[in-house]
């Protein structure tokens, strides 16, 4: 029940997009269609949980003082991994994500939850945090991919369902990802903030 | 000729913040005050530039020669890791006044992926040399040039937002997303640049 609570508290209570507002750049940079996005979430997850089993087992090995060069060590060699898998299954979506793939590396939301998390709790907690922030981070993805082909595309995971005469580009392009994020976040706070 | 090119294309065309998402977080996360914003600029400037060199050298006569390609990821991170820690104990030593200035920034800059993404992106040789070919000089000239765009965004944007904490915004648009927005803007501005870089290779007649 307990690790219930865990998955839960980070889809929910921590998700780390509108609550965390952590990875930012591969946030606005992949969501331009709702299964780059999705991609994207999915890849992050499959790191986050690997390195958060790992690290909570390493964590009575790896000595305090440098600890955040052995997490980073980690982190790298299951991203390593993640690349050779994603060039030999997915090569179409490993090309569009391009770059983003091994910056997952440097992305905040692993190291952070590597050192709030997986570094003070059992290997099960560990996993179920991975799971649960993994899920977070892939829904508030797939959902900012999903708003921004809709206006920008008119289309639904690749299927049109809006006219082209009616498609506002600019969603797809750079300053539509900053903007439609902002006013996301800002449907977010205004839940929170009736229910307080 | 083409220099100036680069120059012009990563700076305001393909602006690294507001056109490629790289650096998104210190974009967002140090912009209050003009002057921190500086600080930040200036330290991403050195550190880049230092880190294209070391990681162009690694992947030239390391990596490429033994076939060891997919050690790219883990080695950069690690290189761009142990640089940061070096250039931080030097500049105590050498100049203090200096690591004052940068000292706060410089242990944030590890985990800034604009530092790896560009290093990645020079080694790779997947950047715009504008019809030059990618080389060690290319690289550095675009490192240098993509920090400035970094330091100029940064700095734009942290003077819109020390004006905005001026003004009343509705409740829930309060501190990030009414400052995504405005990034929203600002990209939207930046925007205008585009085509700009090949008008002026058109009127240079490359």
């Amino acid at each position: 029940m307990n690790y219930f609570k865990t998955i839960i508290n980070g889809i929910v209570k921590e998700n780390p997009t509108f609550v965390l507002l952590l990875g930012m750049c591969p946030t606005l940079a992949t969501t331009t269609s709702a299964i780059n996005g999705l991609g994207m979430g999915v890849a992050t997850m499959f790191v986050l949980i690997c390195s958060n089993t790992f690290i909570s087992l390493l964590k009575n090995l790896i000595p305090d003082g440098v600890r955040i060069p052995c997490y980073i060590v980690v982190i790298a060699s299951f991203v390593t991994l993640l690349q050779m898998l994603m060039q030999a299954y997915v090569p179409d979506l490993y090309k569009t994500l391009g770059i983003f793939i091994p910056l997952i590396v440097v992305n905040c939301i692993i190291l952070g939850r590597a050192e709030a998390f997986a570094a003070k709790n059992n290997v099960f907690a560990s996993i179920c945090d991975g799971i649960g922030i993994g899920i977070g981070f892939t829904l508030a993805l797939t959902l900012l991919g999903f708003v921004r082909e809709l206006l920008g595309n008119g289309a639904v995971f690749g299927y049109r369902i809006v006219p082209e005469s009616m498609n506002m580009l600019v969603f797809v392009l750079a300053p539509g990802a900053f903007i439609t994020l902002g006013l996301l976040l800002a449907i977010v706070n205004s839940v929170k903030n009736r229910k307080a | 000729m083409e220099y100036f090119l680069i120059f012009i294309s990563a700076i305001f065309v393909n602006n690294i913040v507001l056109s490629q998402f790289l650096g998104i977080c210190p974009f967002l996360g140090v912009s209050k005050k003009i002057s921190t914003a500086a600080g930040m600029g200036l330290a991403v400037t050195f550190v880049l530039t230092v880190a294209v060199i070391v990681t162009y050298a690694l992947q030239t006569w390391v990596l490429n020669p033994y076939g060891l390609g997919y050690l790219q990821t883990i080695l950069f991170i690690l290189v761009i890791a142990g640089l940061v820690q070096m250039l931080e104990t030097i500049l105590k030593k050498v100049s203090p006044s200096l690591y004052q200035a940068l000292g706060i920034f410089l242990p944030l800059i590890t985990t800034n992926c604009c530092i790896l993404g560009v290093s990645i992106l020079v080694a790779n040789a997947t950047y715009n040399a504008q019809g030059l070919e990618p080389n060690l000089l290319t690289g550095v000239v675009y490192a240098i040039a993509t920090s400035i765009g970094f330091a100029l965004a940064l700095i734009i944007f942290a003077g819109i937002r020390e004006q905005l904490a001026k003004v009343r915004v509705p409740k829930s648009m309060e501190g990030m997303a009414i400052a995504l927005i405005t990034a929203g803007l600002l990209a939207l501005a930046f925007m205008g640049f585009s085509g700009v870089d090949h008008g002026i290779a058109v009127a240079a007649g490359l």
